[in-house]
């Protein structure tokens, strides 16, 4: 345990799930979340973050556990402990924040079915100390994070015209106003969020050859 | 001990099953009166908002008990019933035969005059949605709506509960010119329907759009003895 907290190694295990690892456009994992909640910013934003913090206390924990459980049993394990942490947080937010807990309501589910929480818990954590896991469940987080908050800010601007529900194209320039612009319907229905996913992992992969695969 | 060997998979799992099922139930047991408390100030502030009146969690109860002035239930034939009108669970009693219905009524001292909210439950797409609506004393001019759901998709059927949405309920009305119950249509683009009655549906939220029509009009059939009783 010579290794200092924040080496080289560690930070990779944070920087990597943005950009070489990332858990959508490279793993492909929790697509279908992705998809669901970015219609609109908010949504997308307390999604990330609840998903981040799950991942990361699920990881420590399955971590912790790693030398004890038993291997014919470990997906059920890790799906306990994250389905656990998943009522847990629901209820605290209940009682303590009410509406923040009634904007996630949907979400609760879907964090517990996330398969990059299955994905890190079985990759990541059942091999590697709570530090390690701690760091990659952040990581891996903030990888979904960004790809949802880059979807979801496309999907808003150009399917309602809006920021966080703020409007941003002022309303003047409509057709119904007498101006010359429309609102894209389609980017709020969920097959454009997967062809900004697409496109997306076009970008990226344009950007950073050794993802092609051969 | 054989970390693969049945008895200890078997006792593992006993022993983990047991512990988180005793952490989940008592911090469930711990939070339930404060999350009880959370629903009921919701409740006020929904009735409130009908009514069009804002109110923070703070301010929810002394508004409530300054505005609303009677609570009462009725049953499907417009008469007044013993009953706790705040506390009707729509849901069980949509289940019940038509005649065992207890419907809750709510009396409010608004700044123009006194406005009678209804509650109305129905379904949307993932499940279910409920409202009250707000009705001036001529029984048939919206005051007021105000919706909310449990799990409609955001951006799309979760826009019912959006303010926007809501404004276009006010000034309608749900009878028409020979007195006979129309209750509300949620247009989709390109469906008419006599403007008075009509209301813009959610883009891409048809099916919650579609269950919301049939929740006002199911529960305004349901009111529809009372509505006409207190309108002569």
């Amino acid at each position: 345990m010579s290794e200092p907290l924040f080496s080289k190694k560690n930070l990779k295990l944070i920087t990597d799930p943005l950009n070489n690892s990332n858990p959508i456009t490279v793993q492909v994992l929790g697509i279908c979340s992705a998809l669901a909640v970015t219609a609109q910013l908010k949504p997308a934003v307390v999604m990330a973050i609840s998903v981040t913090a799950v991942l990361a206390f699920a990881n420590v924990i399955i971590s912790l556990l790693r030398n004890t459980i038993p291997n014919r049993i470990r997906i059920i394990v890790q799906l306990v402990v994250v389905a656990a942490l998943v009522i847990l947080v629901d209820q605290i937010l209940k009682a303590y924040v009410y509406d923040v807990s009634k904007q996630l309501s949907v979400f609760v589910g879907l964090i517990i079915t996330n398969c990059i929480l299955m994905g890190r818990l079985e990759a990541f954590a059942l091999g590697n100390k709570p530090w390690q896991s701690f760091l990659d469940g952040i990581g891996n987080g903030a990888g979904y994070a960004a790809i949802l908050i880059i979807v979801g800010f496309f999907r808003e601007l150009l399917g309602s015209g809006t920021l966080f529900g703020l409007r941003l194209i002022p309303e003047s320039l409509y057709i119904t106003n007498g101006g010359f612009y429309a609102n894209n319907g389609m980017m709020i229905l969920p097959p454009m969020a997967l062809i900004t996913v697409g496109t997306i992992i076009w970008v990226q992969r344009s950007k950073n050859r050794k993802l092609i695969e051969k | 001990m054989n970390r693969n060997g049945n008895t200890y998979t078997v006792l593992y799992a006993a022993i983990m099953v047991i512990l988180v099922a005793a952490i989940l139930a008592s911090v469930s047991m711990a939070l339930k009166p404060q999350q009880v408390r959370n629903r009921e100030i919701e409740k006020k502030q929904s009735i409130l908002a009908s009514v069009n009146i804002e109110s923070t969690p703070a301010t929810a109860e002394k508004l409530y008990s300054e505005t609303i002035v009677k609570e009462y239930v009725v049953d499907v034939k417009g008469d007044e019933i013993d009953g706790d009108a705040f506390n009707i669970d729509l849901k069980k009693e949509h289940a019940k035969p038509a005649d065992e219905m207890h419907l809750p009524v709510f009396e409010c001292q608004t700044k123009d005059g006194i406005k009678y909210v209804f509650s109305v439950r129905g379904t949307g797409l993932w499940g279910p949605i409920w409202g009250y609506i707000a009705l001036n004393d001529d029984m048939n001019t919206i005051y007021g709506a105000n919706f909310d759901h449990q799990g409609e998709t955001p951006g799309l059927g979760a826009e019912i509960a959006t303010t926007a949405f809501e404004k276009q309920f006010i000034g309608k009305t749900i009878f028409d010119d020979n007195g006979k119950l129309y209750s509300i249509f949620v247009a989709k683009v390109g469906q008419e329907a006599p403007i008075q009655h009509k209301v813009d549906g959610i883009s891409g939220g048809t099916i919650t759009s579609k269950g919301l029509q049939k929740m006002l009009l199911d529960d305004f059939t349901r009111y529809e003895e009372f509505l006409i009783k207190k309108k002569s």
